[in-house]
């Protein structure tokens, strides 16, 4: 018994030093140091829990290894706040305790972090971040996006709901900072492109705990209500929309987070028949998602959200970009020349591919609520496939344009 | 006509809302001078233990129950094991305060997870009608029901009974109070309890109706200040009037004038204080 272990120790090195040689001398090496900069408390530690179990979920199946070596993860909590993320990159990045950084959820720590990483050349994903300046007239070329532009599945929705829901007029209502207002401008400029008219834009603070006043106001002389939020917000909008008598009245549809799994999974049937666009679904019926959604739930007994997957992708990326470097992380334009050019055919939401500016191109899914089997799903009716951040428009114009914001494009229906 | 109507119901049932937030906090700075930044996070455990409540019984009234007890028997704990020690030392009091607010946020995020909840609350509760040109929703009504119901408990509790009157004197001189034989510290500690089931039963109706989720405790407690001071500290009347205007202005505010939604509460505040600096019913 003795001898038949040593035989297989003996030959499990053999194997290693093969595979070490075989990647240029690895062995030399440590561990890759992994940084992770997610909200753990705060309003939004729940999202940040899917992206620590996505990130935990992945190394598991890897092992705990990339392109051969171990991986050492180290976790930061931001608590969603901006100065604390700057705080927590720089002492993880100048302290020379990471090789590269995932991270983080919130837009504001995004736009804190960036100029940081910028200027210390350092390679970072950002998984959900979806703010559209970071890709497009403030990108930097150390920050690769494995996520979304928060306009990427507006766009193809816009000319969705004129062309196929045939809905001719439409009031929004969103939150009222950059994520609502960009989301529901991508929505409106080609909505309006194709012919349809927002005749309506109201905008909400985050955090609001009665939108009586604002169902008041919505118009009702309108095809359809858009919506965009998230989180507590999208659960309250939803039930409020419904016990104010609107459903069933008024169809809803909405920006993908309104209905993405993270509330999801406590929303109730008022969220019934509600139809948004996001990049993901956990109900996408290809074997890649389905064995990336049983593993996540047979870890932590619930479904991945945009939020879980984001990360997972994440990790993808860096999986692939390491191993066509060897594994070597020392060599922090190597690796991030890597990433940009990571091509993932693969991953759980579909084929992804890194544009130019850092964003992924990337299947966008038309999705509707529906019950199955008692529980409720994003169940996709529509792909649009290989979406950019720019849509069909050219780069260089779209470029031109201010970034999307509560005045941009104008509302020229609105009142109408 | 029907937007007035409308929004006028809107408002008041968040007003009321408000009531049961607002006349706990009252009540404790009115008897013990404490401000108490903790009284947000009643407002958000009682929710989750309402919440619980429902999943494991199905049942609503338990909810409420379970829910407002047992954040008064944890707003007793606080009082006597805590905030005791630092009688009449309002700084370290409200550092204390907000501590415990930390630690309970911390500790909801540890118990029951950040995911946003709403409270499912019994069908009859959950349905509407259309009455006129008003569409009325019945847990908006239970609300105000609910909020009226307290409301006039309260104020039988202190203007008719004994130890209403033992608060009544206390909130007036504690020590004169004292001086004629009433046990001021157990008048402290049960209005200290008094107003965590106060905010924790709002927690639990206010579930129903805008949900359960971590920052819940922090976002409320602004309202529930801004009512308490509009209203005058430590006056029942006070809570009464603070409430339904503070809900009634947050909502015409944000229906007339979306832009300008935090405007419109908190300038009429500012203009009520500056010409009554004691608030509308606040004696000092």
């Amino acid at each position: 018994m003795r001898s038949v272990r040593a035989v297989a120790v003996l030959s499990a090195a053999t194997l290693g030093l093969g595979v070490g040689l075989g990647v240029r001398g690895q062995a030399a090496k440590g561990p890759i140091n992994l940084g992770l900069i997610v909200p753990e408390t705060g309003p939004l530690a729940a999202n940040g829990k899917d992206m620590v179990n996505a990130l935990q979920l992945f190394l598991e199946q890897q092992q705990n290894k990339l392109a051969g070596r171990p991986v050492n993860l180290i976790i930061e909590d931001d608590a969603g706040v901006p100065a604390t993320g700057l705080t927590k990159a720089r002492s993880l990045i100048d302290g020379n305790r990471i090789h590269v950084l995932v991270g983080p959820l919130s837009a504001a720590v995004g736009y804190a972090i960036a100029p940081f990483v910028t200027e210390k050349k350092f390679p970072t994903l950002f998984p959900i971040v979806s703010s559209e300046d970071i890709t497009q007239r403030k990108r930097s070329q150390y920050i690769v996006r494995t996520g979304w532009t928060s306009a990427q599945p507006s766009h193809p929705f816009g000319k969705y709901a004129h062309d196929t829901l045939r809905y001719k007029r439409i009031a929004m209502i969103g939150y009222d900072f950059s994520f609502g207002w960009e989301v529901a401008a991508g929505f409106q400029r080609t909505f309006e492109d194709a012919g349809g008219q927002i005749v309506q834009k109201l905008w909400s603070p985050l955090g609001t705990a009665d939108y009586g006043p604002y169902l008041a106001q919505l118009r009702r002389d309108v095809d359809a209500i858009y919506a965009i939020f998230s989180g507590a917000d999208a659960l309250r909008f939803a039930k409020q929309y419904a016990d104010a008598g609107l459903k069933g009245k008024l169809p809803l549809i909405g920006g993908g987070t309104f209905t993405d799994e993270h509330v999801l999974r406590t929303m109730g049937d008022e969220s019934l028949g509600i139809v948004t666009s996001l990049h993901y679904s956990a109900a996408l019926d290809t074997p890649a998602n389905k064995k990336f959604v049983q593993a996540y739930q047979a870890k932590f007994g619930q479904l991945p959200s945009y939020y879980s997957e984001g990360t997972y992708v994440s990790c993808l990326a860096l999986s692939a970009a390491l191993e066509s470097t060897g594994g070597d992380v020392e060599d922090r334009e190597k690796l991030i020349a890597a990433l940009r050019k990571v091509d993932l055919s693969n991953a759980p939401r579909g084929p992804i591919r890194i544009d130019q500016y850092g964003n992924p191109v990337e299947n966008e899914y038309i999705r509707k609520v529906e019950k199955v089997n008692g529980r409720l799903q994003n169940t996709v009716i529509h792909t649009f496939p290989m979406v950019s951040q720019f849509w069909t428009y050219k780069p260089e114009d779209f470029l031109k344009n201010p970034v999307y914001g509560r005045d941009f494009p104008p509302c020229k229906n609105c009142g109408k | 006509m029907e937007f007035w109507l409308t929004q006028a119901f809107n408002g008041i049932s968040y007003g009321a809302m408000l009531f049961l937030l607002g006349s706990g906090l009252s009540l404790v700075f009115g008897v013990m001078r404490i401000v108490n930044l903790a009284h947000g996070s009643y407002f958000l455990l009682g929710g989750y233990v309402g919440l619980t409540t429902v999943s494991r019984t199905k049942s609503f009234p338990l909810a409420l129950l379970s829910g407002a007890l047992s954040v008064a028997l944890i707003g007793l704990g606080m009082e006597r094991l805590f905030l005791r020690r630092l009688s009449r030392q309002s700084l370290p009091q409200v550092l204390m305060t907000m501590g415990f607010a930390l630690v309970f946020q911390d500790l909801g995020l540890l118990v029951w997870g950040g995911d946003p909840y709403t409270l499912a609350v019994p069908a009859f509760l959950a349905q509407s009608v259309q009455a006129g040109p008003v569409f009325v929703q019945f847990y908006r009504l239970f609300i105000i029901a609910v909020a009226f119901a307290v409301g006039i408990v309260l104020w039988v509790f202190l203007e008719r009974t004994r130890a209403g009157a033992s608060i009544r004197a206390t909130v007036d001189d504690a020590e004169m109070a004292q001086g004629v034989g009433i046990n001021v510290p157990l008048v402290s500690a049960g209005v200290f309890a008094l107003g965590a089931f106060l905010a924790a039963l709002g927690g639990v109706v206010g579930a129903g109706f805008i949900g359960v989720y971590p920052g819940l405790d922090f976002e409320v407690l602004p309202y529930a200040f801004v009512v308490v001071i509009v209203g005058g500290l430590g006056s029942l009347p006070g809570v009464v009037v603070g409430s339904l205007l503070v809900g009634l202005l947050d909502n015409f505010g944000k229906a007339l004038f979306p832009e300008l939604s935090y405007f419109t509460l908190f300038a009429p505040m500012a203009l009520i204080l500056a010409l009554k600096p004691t608030g509308l019913f606040g004696k000092r």
